[in-house]
């Protein structure tokens, strides 16, 4: 086996790998860029290794640069996690030349996989079913354009190389077809240093769902079931499930013999993932294949007990498979909820900053992974598991530069329905401040009916969320609940405060028991009886809830149970309440007296300042350019700027008719949140 | 038996539902409807419930010119008495905007001079809730002369109590200078304003067209003029957040500031604090991150959070104790000192020494802003009154430095050089004369035009004073702590403080630069 190994990535990856190779006994060696500096994987590693400036293109993906860190390291293997050079052959070649095992199949597959065009034409000539498309290179926008009404709409343009939602668009049209290709091929020059664009039909109601293979050199190959990921927002996933609620066994056994012949087809050797469209009536194409370990693994992980890194790394150093197919049962169902620094209240903007507040929930170990000893870190057992895999600390900064995915949120439960319910009191057990996140849009997804019944689609984000994501509207039961959960912590609190010293004695403040509720537009008049072990809280008509907790004051997170269900909230302070999140809503909460109650009402609505005339910065970011300039007319969605952030190019456009009266901003500039960028009238 | 017990009794109330009534239905209508709540209904929202005990509450006024004989509300436009918050003995008067336009008339003046009297004599705060149209100028001058005794009480219990103004409707005129001495003016949005001359006196003298909320409103005083040390959304929020800050302050100079249980550990680490300094000295980050992760329960009360944010004041609790920050805001301004983050850091310093509220001050401070408009500003006199009031405190001070403690800067803030108790620096520090750049093009002019040579000293000065060892081997600096372990070395210091003693030469008051 390897003495040390070197991670040629950053983030929960390079963390993740980190744990294996430890427990394996391997010296790991870190890579990090200056912006990561005291980023985690670095902190975790055995060596750290310094490889250039901040953005990808100076540093993780320099080639040369890794293979400096490579020899001054003496590491005798590579594991190159996802993204960066996870599957690039020159890499792998460069390896080869080197003398140091790569983990990660035989650059001849990589380069037969890595290409979208190449490998649909490997696939077809493995009679795999392929999805209708023009697998040629396209030259200029006009050609895409005629391309794309050949094919007819829907089209998916697609970078050749790409992967991640990147250099990824949809085009229902001729306008958006040639706005696409221009917009895919620089986003592809950007992130992957590689323009090369392809077109083909897009499916409509699809499922993505994918096939986990593994192989060794000596020819053995298995499948590991498969992994749902068709909760996706602009075909970047979110939420990932194994097994998928869609599929029966015989259509798992057809779809994984395929991708394990498919794999074979072009002497795969390590882990490696078959991604398939399936129709309403399972019928399935052949996506692409991922040539690397996968970022949602974790699932897979979770109902099959194999822990994929080290059968990577143990497939690098020559050995056998030890597992064969018929070892292979799934057991209880896995959840992962992708973490991302997005503002779900801002179209999902990228967000960067410091993490002012990072707790993840407790971790928890059972299922299989448990079962068979594979389980990473020191977590405690329990019925249900709960498993984060994260690359970011409390105090660590999330910088432009990278994906702002920063953790992966896993449950595991013998059944769907409980591994749900145990990932919804995750999330509610989640504190991340400082940045926007996308942790209430995740909450809602749990609860969300189509979700719970497993009946999605891609579609189901654009769908379901057509005008973006504007926080969750809790139903009245919920209310209730947290209207006696507040009523007991502002009663504790108010308590508290009458027994500050200096008082007149024998003239003390009587915090009373009657108390009013006002949070989401509901109000409600009720009474606490307290005891020692919690309160009883009288909601009037003979309601009665009981609430527990060993909420104080100040603490950010309240974990109580209300009723005969458990009740997370996070906590937050404003004047008279709380503000309170749970369940992806996020809403104040008053507790009044019933005096104060009465005299709130008389106090006006006021209504927020008016930026509907503006276009404010949604997310920090570079202006790469303008598209109106001062005395324009701009039509609703018509294009006004395009920022960059996270090399992600992303258009503003107007929200609805104006005149362009005053632009703040000129390319090049670097612009904060709230920002405002132009005016109109 | 003719005038029986119950008759009078019955009189009585008839007598208060009247007095409680102030100018009647309509009025309270009125003042409804303009969004603010009536002078008892605030006394209400301020006070624990039914602790209020008034005074005077069927006084009238004597006026008998321009037929003001023949209206006499009782109580003539003002609620005055006493009651407790959290159990705390406060005095308190809430002018009636609905009695005569809550007018001051001699006696509405007597009957405000006389809670406040009692406040001084029995030590404990005055709340004033200020919505009044003015003077009575029916009464001519003796309703100035009844301004004028406020204002000599007002100075007189200056220090010796706590004295907070609510500004919830208009107080224009004279009037304003009554809460321009108390420690604290509060303002409700969007319905109260406060100016010397109202926006008609401005067209007439300067032309200036102006509307009363651009001249003196909340945003103004807030913003601009940092008349005001807070605004808040309503009546209501203003009056639960004003019983927030009186828990935060002693009842008189006499007091140590009240002690409340505390549900956080004194000891708490915090590893984030850490990271909290970036690695580039030019990168800003959020000092009140730090200030929020000090605190007992992240519980902040601040102060004048909106003008001169580059200095932040305000109060916390450490073991359920009153402390009082002040601290550099890297993120504005790159925290500098001027002309305003001065003053207003100044008289916050003195609010606390003044009732023994220990200090606790945390620098990243990189030197006073320059620029003619400081220099014409008088940025001198005022820079000098945050020296002063540092120089001059006696109460317990612990200082943190947590990065640049620049030149003049860093001796005005709170240094071992004017008596702070506690310098702590965390690694990060840089107590040095100025910027390694700029002492370079000093010290090495002869090099100016070779930058390598220039970058070669620059490094050589940030190896030697970029740091906070030379100062620690002076004793300027007592300790070189661990981010981490801040709140706990913070709590520990002021915990060995609590008996701090300092005996000062008499004087009849002191001279500071005004």
């Amino acid at each position: 086996m390897f003495n040390k190994i070197l991670i040629a990535n950053r983030g929960e990856i390079a963390c993740r790998v980190i744990k294996t190779a430890r427990k394996m006994g391997i010296t790991t060696v870190a890579v990090y860029s200056d912006a990561d500096k005291q980023a985690l994987h670095v902190q975790m590693a055995d060596e750290a290794v310094h490889i250039g400036p901040p953005p990808a293109n100076q540093s993780y993906i320099v080639i040369d640069k890794v293979m400096e860190a490579i020899k001054s390291s003496g590491a005798q293997a590579v594991h190159p996690g996802y993204g960066f050079l996870s599957e690039n052959a020159r890499f792998a070649e460069a390896l080869e030349a080197a003398g140091v095992a790569f983990v990660g199949p035989p650059k001849g597959a990589i380069e037969k996989m890595g290409d979208k065009i190449t490998s649909k034409k490997i696939a077809q000539e493995a009679g795999v079913s392929t999805v209708p498309g023009h697998m040629g290179l396209i030259a200029d926008a006009e050609e895409a354009v005629k391309i794309s009404a050949e094919i007819g709409y829907p089209v998916m343009l697609k970078a050749s190389a790409g992967g991640g939602g990147k250099g990824m668009r949809i085009a229902w049209n001729d306008d958006e077809a040639r706005e696409g290709f221009q917009s895919s091929k620089n986003e592809a020059a950007n992130s992957f240093g590689d323009d090369r664009i392809f077109i083909e039909k897009f499916v409509t109601q699809p499922r993505h769902i994918e096939i986990q293979v593994l192989c060794d050199s000596h020819g053995n190959g298995i499948y590991l079931g498969e992994r749902e990921c068709s909760i996706q927002r602009r075909n970047q996933k979110v939420v990932e499930e194994a097994p998928s609620p869609f599929l029966d066994e015989a259509t798992r056994k057809a779809m994984g013999e395929q991708a394990v012949a498919l794999a074979q087809a072009v002497g795969y050797a390590s882990a490696g993932t078959v991604e398939f469209i399936v129709d309403g009536d399972k019928n399935f194409y052949f996506l692409e294949m991922n040539t690397r370990l996968q970022v949602e693994h974790p699932v897979t992980e979770l109902i099959t007990g194999v822990d994929l890194v080290e059968q990577m790394i143990r497939v690098a150093n020559g050995e056998k498979l030890t597992i064969t197919q018929d070892d292979v049962t799934l057991t209880g169902w896995a959840i992962e909820n992708r973490l991302y620094a997005e503002d779900p209240y801002r179209g999902f903007l990228p967000s960067i900053g410091r993490l002012t507040r990072y707790r993840p929930p407790a971790e928890v170990a059972a299922g299989p992974l448990l079962d068979q000893g594979t389980w990473q870190g020191e977590a405690p057992a329990g019925d249900t598991a709960v498993r984060n895999d994260t690359g970011v600390y409390e105090g660590g900064e999330i910088s432009m530069y990278y994906d702002p995915m920063i953790a992966k949120l896993c449950t595991w439960a013998p059944t769907r329905a409980e591994a749900i319910e145990r990932m919804r009191v995750a999330l509610d057990s989640f504190e991340v401040e400082g940045i926007g996140h996308n942790l209430p849009f995740l909450s809602a997804v749990m609860d969300h009916p189509k979700f719970v019944s497993g009946d999605m689609t891609t579609a189901f984000i654009a769908e379901e969320y057509p005008e973006g994501f504007e926080g969750v509207v809790l139903p009245e039961p919920e209310l209730r609940r947290i209207a006696a959960a507040c009523a007991a912590m502002h009663r504790v609190a108010e308590i508290r405060r009458a027994r500050v010293s200096g008082r007149m004695d024998n003239h003390a403040r009587k915090v009373g028991r009657e108390w009013n509720v006002h949070l989401q537009g509901a109000s409600y008049d009720l009474s606490i009886d307290a005891d020692p072990s919690g309160a009883t809280v009288h909601l009037g008509e003979g309601e009665n809830l009981r609430v527990t907790g060993d909420w104080t004051p100040g603490d950010q997170l309240a974990e109580m149970r209300v009723g005969d269900a458990p009740l997370v909230l996070k906590v937050g302070k404003i004047s008279g309440g709380f503000r309170i999140r749970t369940r992806g809503a996020d809403i104040k909460v008053h507790v009044r007296t019933p005096r104060q109650a009465e005299l709130a009402r008389k106090m006006p609505e006021k209504l927020p300042p008016d930026t509907s005339k503006m276009l404010l910065c949604p997310m920090p970011g570079l202006v790469v350019k303008l598209d109106v300039a001062v005395g324009d007319e701009v039509q609703e969605g018509q294009a006004l700027c395009t920022i960059e952030a996270m090399k992600m190019e992303n258009i503003l456009r107007a929200e609805r008719r104006g005149t362009v009266t005053k632009v703040n901003a000129t390319a090049g500039d670097s612009l904060a949140v709230d920002d405002i960028i132009m005016e109109f009238e | 038996m003719g005038f029986g017990m119950k008759d009078i009794l019955e009189q009585l109330e008839d007598r208060r539902a009247a007095a409680r009534l102030g100018g009647g239905q309509k009025r309270i209508d009125a003042q409804h409807g303009r969004g603010k709540l009536t002078a008892r209904e605030r006394v209400d929202l301020l006070l624990d419930e039914d602790s209020f005990e008034e005074f005077d509450m069927f006084v009238t006024h004597r006026c008998t010119d321009f037929g003001m004989e023949a209206q006499k509300p009782a109580g003539d436009g003002v609620v005055t008495g006493w009651g407790t918050i959290n159990g705390r003995l406060v005095y308190v008067f809430s002018q009636d905007f609905t009695v005569l336009g809550g007018s001051v008339s001699e006696t509405h003046a007597k009957k405000i001079c006389k809670i406040m009297d009692m406040a001084v004599q029995n030590g404990a705060p005055v709340i004033g809730i200020n919505d009044s149209g003015g003077a009575r100028i029916q009464e001519g001058v003796d309703s100035l002369a009844g301004y004028g005794d406020v204002f000599k009480r007002n100075i007189t219990a200056s220090g010796v109590v706590p004295q907070i103004s609510m500004i919830m409707g208009p107080c224009a005129g004279g009037a304003v200078y009554s809460p321009a001495m108390t420690d604290f003016i509060f303002m409700v949005k969007d319905s109260s304003y406060m100016f010397v001359t109202g926006p008609d006196v401005v067209k007439t003298v300067t032309n200036e067209h102006v509307s009363a909320e651009e001249l003196g409103g909340a945003t103004t005083h807030t913003r601009k003029s940092s008349v005001a040390d807070g605004a808040f959304e309503n009546d209501v929020e203003a009056l639960a957040e004003v019983r927030r800050l009186v828990d935060f302050l002693p009842a008189n100079n006499r007091e140590k500031p009240p002690v409340r249980p505390f549900f956080d550990d004194p000891d708490r680490i915090e590893p984030s604090l850490d990271t909290l300094v970036p690695a580039n000295p030019n990168t800003p980050y959020d000092m009140k991150e730090l200030i929020l992760k000090l605190a007992d329960e992240g519980d902040f009360y601040e102060i004048q959070a909106e003008f001169a944010k580059n200095i932040i004041t305000g109060f916390i609790r450490l073991e359920g104790r009153t402390v009082g920050v002040v601290a550099n805001q890297p993120l504005v301004l790159a925290g500098c000192l001027d002309i305003d983050s001065s003053r207003k850091a100044a008289r916050f310093v003195r609010f606390c020494d003044a009732f023994e509220i220990p200090i606790l001050t945390l620098i990243d401070v990189p030197g006073f802003l320059p620029g003619t408009s400081q220099e014409y500003g008088g940025v001198i006199k005022h820079g000098a009154k945050l020296l002063y009031a540092f120089g001059e405190a006696t109460v317990p001070m612990v200082t943190v430095i947590t990065r640049k403690a620049y030149g003049g800067a860093y001796v005005v803030m709170s240094s071992k050089h004017l008596r702070a108790d506690f310098n702590y620096a965390w690694p990060s520090a840089e107590v040095a004369v100025m910027g390694a750049k700029g002492a370079t093009e000093i010290i090495h002019r002869a090099d100016l035009g070779d930058p390598e040579k220039l970058a070669k000293h620059t490094a050589d000065y940030e190896e030697r004073f970029a740091n906070p060892f030379v100062a620690s081997e002076r004793g300027f600096v007592d300790e070189v702590i661990q981010p981490r372990s801040t709140r706990k070395r913070v709590a520990r210091a002021f915990a060995s403080l609590r008996n701090k003693s300092v005996q000062l030469p008499w004087k009849k008051h002191d001279n500071i630069p005004l």
